[in-house]
């Protein structure tokens, strides 16, 4: 598997790590059902679906769009514009 | 008083010269990663182009000037090399002088001994380009410096590593060399 | 038999091999299969569970029948196909699977049990008793089946592993590949044209035919010499394509070694990760054998390598061939053996209205019902419309038609689709993304068609990159069409083999669709057919239809075979090419690491560290007496311990210590400049990753530190909290562990040794417990805090790297000079355990900041990772268990990490067990055995007697609880 990564380019999946699904939506306050929800609960989509995944030697977070049944990947984001 | 002896990375290591290709300890001088805060590149960058005639380089680029050179690591960092930096309120500046083990790898057979090594295609990694990448199984960086002329940085504790899986992909391709010159 | 004149390299010079140990003679160019069948041995090995004498079935690398062991001892390689094995001179093979010896082999008495032995015998006999199995039924099993045997000791050998990237991988270098690498080189674009073979070419070499006017392997080596002058083209012979991945990945076995004597350093294989933005398959076709009664007798073979051995070694597997088959190539076997002079004994052909001009006895209509010969084939029977004769023939050349080598289209679960004038797979287009199939593998079988499509295929795939190819004429070739007609399995009484490799019979696959194993998958498993090292190359198609027959379905309906990578053996050397030894990960050193080993020290892993584990000196025998004895001298002088690993974060910014107040649980942003505090960092989920110290430099600068073992993680951790939770912070982050060499300097005389070490001397006035400030070594600017997990006064100094070495050897002579010196990780674990300080051994990921009685420092005034999900009611619950010192109750009995906590008196199983033991040592300071644990509502039963029950190494020890500080409880050794 390959990953583009929007700062260093193609590259193979060695130098990637997956975190799982991308939740951007971090709950505020004490915990609740909410907390409950961003910490456990994931769809398991047969189809697009949004992951975190790391670049490891340059320690950058990536939204990667990815069809888990084609493996097909429709895209690679910085989890965080640098500047 | 007291006197403390420096002792580079690489000490006892290094030079190794296996066919075509030698592998040398490089001593790049000082270097600090620079980091620029929010909105303060293109400011930071023109301080340092103004000090010592390098800005802030693009992604998996470097730049060079006089000797010092600054190389890109990671989105909003580099690393600059062979000069102390100016003062630069606008970016975090850490001293990296001392944590890597830089090596330089040049000889006909380079490229071929790093495709052992690294997964990126070196073919289009020309002079200046910069890949923070995998060396082996350590997290480092390949910058192409001529032809067949590259630089590596791997933690400097890994040095013995980086040495041995070098000398291990070139002593086989010494061997595939040997290999189709026999006469038959 | 050599036919002289005969070969792509007649002249070639004389190579000495041995097989079985018999000394013979090859020709350069040679496989070790075209070497043996020139010195007219048939018989090569024994088959799988029958023990039948097997012959050469094939000239490529689907061989299931020719796998011998090559090379002597210790690098001996089992399971070699002989047709894929170059000759070198002195090359030693030796047969498999037989004992005594290959023509007398006492297993073969399996044969006789045939009829019990069927599809599922095992599964159906070795039911009961069920304690047989694994003592009795499966050693005995595993001794008669199987195929060569490794040498038991470690592998002299060595592989490499390599990555190559190009615009267009050509795979398989036959007429369609050279057409298409030939195209794409010419376009200026980066090609890898990859062949299995050690000579490109493909069935060209193998056949008489022309290409443009001169012979197909003068044609091909006029190509090949074009390509290998270009600089954009990599070739790759010797070089299988054994997976097609995601994104235009490849994997590829480069046989390096193989066909050479070992040379020091030479690898033996490559194993290459390819990255092809485009690629073509031109992997051709494989013939398949026809399942027609004891069809898999020495000499018994594919009509497509009888042509192969005749045309490209010279060598005729036999001196009466018959040729039987149901299409219009067979007929070429036939033509070329008359054309070599070679006598064909008949040429038979399945197809009533099949014709031949050629001057051979012809039976049209006919089909071969029965073969004879113990150790290799003598005669043949020939039916025809109920009637019967016999030929005397020692080789029969059979073709059952052509299957597309589909194999690396099915990788990324593409499926084949079944083409009914082929009666063959061909793969269905699109299966791999950006790869496309030109040419006999996408059952195009015509050599001027494979040339065209050759051409066609790059000329897309470049047009797909924005490439434009020039314009190529199609070379002139042979074109003639392709004929063949149904015919799977030849009816009979006898045995009729589908998958040589696993002895599959037609009757087992019908057995199998009997028994309702009427899947393919099912009939598969079931039968073992397609397994092993052909993957079902020979035999996958026939069965299909075999069971389709059986199961009164098309073979369209019964459904197609799965291919899997790799596409021929890898071995597991090659895969893991690279990791073994001092490569299977990187080894960490400190700039102490040499002074260190020449004191003696054995060095233990901490992460990828290697780290001191105690110093001998002479006249102590055992790790614990160092330890004790450093122990006692950092309670009572002064120890040097590197530190150099912990991890090192500088994090800088406007908004830093709002970083860090977010990221640690305790607050960060009350911290003042020179001063240093205890922290931990949670994860989202409460329980604590990791801990550690910030020293505040600036406002906006602190320096961060980790346990050595999670420094990554808490890299990766902080990187996470920075770009994805709170991507508002305007802060940087940078690891600087490798930056600093660290020492901690620890005892009553600490203070002595800086004193000695530092410029200008040492004063601790203005160095209270938890500080830290800038100092000067020789000149050097250091960093100095006054930090301590020894429980003694105690301080960490820092100096850039390079003069890690040098300070470290001045401050163990320091302390030595006071009556200290280094201690290891033995005497820093035993110090740590005397003061309850935790490590990872407490901090396992179940734990909590409530578990560890800090649950104060879990700020409530601030917003940090995991503050919420901590304040979960189960996880403050005081029935969890929670840290405590546990102290033996008879001074002899040891704790032991990981023992389980019980009431005095409960019975030590699993439910009433109420904590565990995650530290424990022998304390010398104390006198006694100590440990630390997890135990319910802990804080609460100081002072009473728990059991503590080792199950693993069978020990009971009763112990009180206590405080975990057990020794200066008050902290004024390590504070005043």
């Amino acid at each position: 598997m390959r990953l583009t990564c929007p700062f260093s380019g193609d590259r193979d999946s060695r130098e990637f790590s997956v975190r799982g699904g991308a939740v951007l939506e971090r709950p505020e306050g004490e915990w609740s059902a909410e907390w409950d929800a961003y910490l456990h609960l994931r769809e398991n989509p047969a189809g697009e679906s949004r992951e975190f995944w790391y670049h490891d030697p340059t320690g950058t977070w990536l939204i990667v769009t990815r069809n888990t049944v084609t493996h097909e990947v429709l895209s690679v984001e910085p989890a965080r514009e640098p500047g | 008083m007291t006197r403390l002896v420096a002792q580079t990375p690489c000490a006892g290591l290094l030079p190794v010269d296996i066919g075509t290709v030698r592998v040398t300890e490089a001593e790049p001088g000082p270097m600090h990663l620079v980091a620029p805060f929010r909105g303060q590149a293109k400011a930071v960058s023109a301080v340092l182009k103004d000090a010592l005639g390098v800005g802030l380089p693009a992604p998996n680029r470097s730049q060079s000037a006089d000797g010092v050179r600054a190389l890109w690591v990671a989105p909003g960092q580099a690393l600059l090399i062979g000069a102390e930096p100016p003062d630069l309120p606008g970016a975090a500046v850490s001293d990296l002088s001392d944590a890597y083990a830089v090596v330089e790898i040049a000889g006909a057979d380079a490229a071929e001994v790093l495709a052992r090594l690294v997964p990126v295609d070196l073919g289009v990694l020309k002079r200046g380009h910069t890949a923070r990448t995998l060396i082996g199984h350590m997290t480092g960086s390949v910058t192409r410096l001529g032809a067949a002329r590259f630089e590596m940085m791997v933690f400097r504790s890994m040095a013995g590593s980086l040495v041995h899986e070098l000398t291990e992909a070139m002593e086989a391709m010494a061997a595939r060399r040997a290999l189709a010159a026999r006469p038959d | 038999m050599r036919i002289a004149g005969r070969g792509l390299d007649p002249e070639g010079a004389a190579l000495a091999f041995s097989f079985d140990g018999k000394r013979l003679s090859g020709r350069e160019g040679d496989t070790l299969a075209a070497a043996l069948l020139a010195n007219d041995i048939r018989l090569v090995g024994r088959s799988f569970k029958y023990h039948r004498p097997r012959g050469i079935l094939t000239a490529g690398s689907e061989e299931p029948n020719a796998l011998v062991t090559v090379g002597e001892g210790a690098g001996a390689e089992p399971n070699i196909r002989a047709t894929v094995q170059e000759l070198h001179d002195g090359l030693v093979a030796v047969s498999q699977n037989r004992w005594p010896s290959l023509e007398r082999d006492i297993l073969s008495v399996n044969d006789l049990f045939a009829p019990f032995l069927s599809a599922g015998f095992y599964y159906k006999t070795f039911m009961w008793p069920r304690a047989f199995w694994e003592a009795i039924y499966e050693p005995i099993i595993r001794r008669a089946a199987g195929l060569g045997a490794l040498s038991g000791q470690p592998d002299p050998g060595r592989s490499e592993r390599a990555f190559a990237f190009c615009d267009l991988l050509v795979i398989g270098a036959g007429p369609a590949g050279l057409m298409a690498a030939l195209t794409a080189g010419r376009a200026g674009a980066r090609v890898i044209l990859a062949d299995e073979d050690a000579r490109m070419g493909g069935r060209l070499l193998a056949e008489r035919e022309e290409v443009d006017g001169a012979p197909g392997p003068v044609w091909a080596a006029g190509i090949v010499a074009e390509l290998a002058v270009m600089e954009n083209v990599r070739l790759m012979p010797r070089t299988t394509v054994t997976g097609a991945y995601d994104q235009g990945s490849y994997g590829a076995l480069e046989r390096v070694g193989h066909h050479v004597p070992r040379a020091e350093h030479l690898p033996r294989d490559c194993f290459w990760r390819i990255a092809a933005k485009r690629a073509v398959l031109c992997g051709g076709a494989l013939e398949r054998p026809l399942a027609l009664p004891d069809n898999d007798r020495p000499g018994i073979m594919t009509a497509g390598a009888v042509r192969a051995y005749l045309n490209r070694w010279g060598v005729s597997p036999g001196r009466a061939v018959a040729v039987f088959g149901n299409n219009d190539d067979a007929h070429r076997t036939a033509a070329d053996l008359c054309d070599a002079g070679v006598k064909v004994a008949a040429l038979i052909d399945a197809r009533e209205d099949a014709e031949t001009d050629l001057d051979v006895p012809f039976h049209s209509g006919a089909v071969v019902t029965g073969t004879k010969g113990r150790l290799g084939l003598t005669e043949i029977t020939v039916t025809k419309g109920g009637n019967s004769h016999t030929i005397q023939a020692d080789c029969l050349a059979m073709s059952g038609g052509w299957n597309p080598s589909v194999h690396l289209t099915c990788h990324m679960n593409g499926r084949p689709v079944w083409d009914e004038d082929l009666l063959a797979f061909v793969p269905s287009p699109g299966a791999v993304p950006g790869l496309r199939v030109a040419g006999a593998a996408n059952g195009t079988f015509s050599t001027a068609g494979c040339l065209a499509a050759g051409i066609t295929a790059a000329k897309e795939a470049l047009g797909e990159l924005g490439q434009t190819a020039p314009d190529i004429a199609v070379p002139e070739a042979e074109d003639r069409p392709y004929h063949i007609r149904a015919l799977w399995a030849v009816p009979g009484k006898a045995r009729a083999w589908l998958d040589f490799q696993n002895d599959v019979t037609v009757k087992d696959v019908t057995l199998a669709a009997q028994e309702n194993y009427r899947s393919v998958e099912h009939m598969k498993r079931y039968t073992t057919q397609g397994m092993a090292t052909d993957q079902g190359k020979n035999s996958n198609v026939a069965a299909l239809a075999v069971l389709a027959d059986a199961t009164g379905r098309t073979i369209p309906e019964t459904g197609t075979t799965t291919f899997r990578p790799p596409y021929s053996p890898v071995a597991i050397g090659a895969l893991g090419a690279g990791a073994e030894g001092p490569g299977f990960a990187p080894e960490r050193r400190t700039t102490s690491d040499a002074a260190s080993r020449d004191r003696g020290a054995p060095m233990i892993e901490a992460g990828l560290w290697f780290r001191p584990s105690y110093y001998p000196r002479p006249g102590e025998t055992t790790w614990r007496h160092s330890c004790d004895r450093e122990v006692r001298m950092v309670r009572a002088a002064v120890g040097v311990v590197d530190v150099s690993t912990l991890g090192k974060i500088d994090v800088q910014g406007p908004d830093a210590a709002a970083f860090l107040d977010f990221a640690y649980a305790g607050t960060m942003s009350t911290l003042k400049p020179g001063r240093v505090r205890y922290g931990l960092m949670l994860r989202e989920d409460g329980h604590v990753m990791d801990d550690g110290t910030a020293a505040r430099f600036a406002d906006g600068h602190y320096v961060i530190t980790t346990t050595t073992a999670a420094a990554g993680q808490v890299m990766t951790h902080l990187e996470f909290a920075r770009q994805v939770l709170r991507p508002d912070l305007d802060v940087q982050i940078a690891s600087a562990t490798e930056q600093w060499a660290q020492f901690a300097i620890a005892g009553p005389l600490a203070d002595e040794v800086l004193g000695a070490v530092l410029d200008g001397g040492f004063e601790s006035t203005g160095w209270p417990f938890m500080s830290h400030g800038a100092v000067a070594v020789g000149g050097v600017a250091a960093r100095l805090f006054r930090i301590s997990f020894s429980g003694e006064r105690g301080y960490e100094l820092a100096v850039p790297s390079r003069y890690g070495a040098s300070l470290y050897r001045l401050l163990v002579a320091q302390a030595e000079s006071l009556g200290g010196g280094a201690y290891g990780m033995e005497a820093l674990n035993v110090l740590r355990i005397e003061k309850g300080f935790i490590t990872h051994a407490e901090i396992d990921g179940r734990v909590t900041a409530f578990d560890l009685g800090m649950g104060r420092m879990v700020s409530q005034k601030k917003e940090s990772i995991g503050r919420a999900a901590a304040g979960r009611p189960g996880l403050l619950d005081p029935e969890r268990p929670q840290l405590v010192g546990l102290r033996v109750k008879e001074p002899d009995q040891a704790l032991f990490a990981g023992a389980h906590l019980f009431e005095k008196t409960a019975e030590a199983v699993r439910v009433n067990a109420q904590g565990h033991v995650s530290s424990n040592c022998w304390s010398p300071t104390l006198g006694t055995h100590l440990g630390i644990g997890f135990l319910t509502k802990g804080p609460e039963r100081y002072g009473e007697t728990v059991r503590m029950v080792d199950h693993l190494r069978g020990a009971e020890v009763l112990c009180e609880v206590c405080h975990p500080v057990f020794f200066d409880p008050e902290g004024g050794r390590m504070r005043d």
